[in-house]
């Protein structure tokens, strides 16, 4: 890699009102600036022609989980046997730090369950390159390539189902909440299995004895009710969290094409400043010679 | 049907009589339930704060934080009940005022008006028909799901798919359910028989739903 002198004019090593070979250099940069600019830009069009369906796709997505948690209740605290994290991101990258706020939470929550470190089932690829090095030994699984086609309810039912299959007592999913395109807020919901649910129904932990019940008995209606739940958060928070991803991209992408617009500015300024600055040091150069001749 | 809502009207009624005793016996264990709660994301919120890594990082929110706040229970049945309609792509209806609602549940049909006892349902393949006012009435099929009637005369109904029963293709639905009677006939094992009695069950509540129209 050769040294790239970008400031010819102030350097003294360069002999002065030579042409130099760092014009050429600074041209070359100038192209690759200005297409790492295009391709930004490219990619913040993509993320914002797709925020606007995924945001209603995901609004829509919140109506079942509020009477879920009015029901079962909202309590990330209380302890059962065995904890499952989930850390919720995105496939692809450039998309600015959504993942690693995902990454950096679940690292403090997965602390938090005592000297027993909670299991770990990640969703995305971004996760699981930065956790599963680290929490190698009780990582159950990977799932990886949702976004590749649009998520349905059933495809969700299908990841809560392998998260139910792991037979936690608890289930801690870590996502980032859309708030505004520029917001997004990390979220930890909390789902129990039926059973834990059941002990809260007893200790009046939630309202669940409150009501009446039309269906098969309570630990049944309990299973059922737990994995619709489940289902419901699972969906909600991929939708959340691939609407943040898009949210957050289309920002970094603005971001990163106003940053190499910048920079495409001062080289293109470098650029004709130094051809200039020899041009002038030639003519000095030709008009002293002819009037030394005329002299 | 008549003599079924009329019988529905009188346990709205009976329950209006003892509204004093009714709102304390519900809503004793829904504020123990609220404190519980509280005190669970503020245990989990303390644990937090000790164990995060540098000082300046903020709390994370719990679904909690983003509902809307919830209804009083008043003291008197309204006249109109709320009706919250959700499937996961859709929203059906938010916050509307309708006079009756019939949910088919796993244990048998029923309707709620304002003031119904709080019940949790689970759904089973059947019509949910919303009666908007004394004229107007919706009906859907919903696939299944659960229904939660709570003391505040708010519904949520929330189906897996729902579709208008007006939409419902006759001939498609009588197509469906011979292609899983020869399914059910010719099953290998247990997984496809029990898809196909699925089939049939769903196929056949439809096909009842459009002969009951």
């Amino acid at each position: 890699m050769p040294n790239f002198n970008l400031f010819p004019l102030v350097s003294p090593a360069v002999p002065h009102g030579s042409r130099l070979i760092s014009l050429q250099v600074v041209a070359q940069r100038m192209k690759s600036v200005g297409n790492i600019q295009k391709i930004t830009a490219a990619m913040k069009m993509v993320a914002a022609s797709r925020l606007k369906g995924a945001q209603t796709k995901m609004e829509k997505s919140r109506g079942l989980v509020e009477p879920m948690v009015r029901l079962l209740g909202d309590q990330p605290g209380v302890d059962a046997e065995r904890t499952l994290l989930v850390p919720v991101s995105s496939d692809k990258g450039l998309c600015g730090g959504i993942n690693s706020t995902v990454v950096k939470y679940s690292k403090v929550v997965a602390g938090l369950s005592g000297a027993q470190v909670p299991l770990l089932t990640i969703i995305g690829e971004k996760a699981r390159g930065q956790l599963s090095k680290a929490y190698a030994e009780t990582l159950t699984g990977a799932i990886v390539d949702l976004s590749k086609v649009p998520l349905t309810f059933a495809t969700a039912s299908l990841v809560s189902d392998t998260i139910l299959n792991q037979g936690a007592g608890k289930h801690q999913i870590v996502y980032n909440r859309f708030q505004s395109v520029i917001s997004f807020k990390p979220t930890v919901a909390t789902v129990y299995s039926s059973g834990e649910y059941e002990k809260a129904a007893e200790s009046g932990m939630n309202n669940f004895d409150a009501y009446e019940l039309e269906g098969p008995e309570r630990s049944e209606f309990l299973l059922d009710l737990s994995e619709f739940n489940m289902g419901v958060v699972v969906y909600n928070a991929l939708l959340e969290n691939s609407t943040s991803e898009l949210g957050s991209r289309m920002q970094s992408m603005e971001n990163s094409t106003k940053n190499a617009k910048d920079m495409l500015g001062k080289l293109t300024l470098l650029y004709n400043r130094t051809r200039q600055a020899s041009i002038t040091t030639e003519l000095i150069e030709i008009i002293s010679g002819a009037s030394a001749l005329e002299g | 049907m008549a003599l079924r809502q009329a019988m529905r009207r009188l346990g709205a009624l009976s329950s209006q009589t003892s509204t004093a005793a009714r709102a304390f016996t519900t809503s004793a264990p829904r504020l123990e339930a609220t404190e519980a709660q509280k005190e669970s994301i503020k245990s989990f919120m303390d644990a937090f704060d000790q164990n995060k890594p540098i000082p300046t990082m903020d709390l994370p929110s719990t679904p909690s934080n983003f509902m809307s706040p919830e209804r009083e229970v008043p003291a008197t049945p309204p006249e109109k009940m709320t009706l919250n309609f959700y499937m996961p792509h859709e929203i059906q209806f938010k916050d509307a005022e309708v006079d009756q609602v019939m949910i088919p549940a796993t244990s048998g049909d029923f309707g709620v008006l304002p003031g119904h006892v709080p019940t949790v349902a689970q759904l089973r393949p059947g019509v949910v028909s919303v009666q908007l006012n004394s004229s107007e009435t919706q009906k859907y099929f919903v696939s299944s799901g659960f229904a939660f009637v709570h003391a505040n005369s708010v519904t949520d109904i929330m189906a897996v798919e729902a579709i208008p029963l007006e939409q419902l293709d006759d001939a498609a639905v009588k197509k469906g359910l011979a292609d899983f009677n020869n399914k059910l006939v010719n099953a290998k094992d247990d997984y496809e028989k029990a898809a196909a009695q699925i089939g049939i069950e769903v196929c056949g509540a439809m096909n009842h739903a459009l002969e009951g129209k």
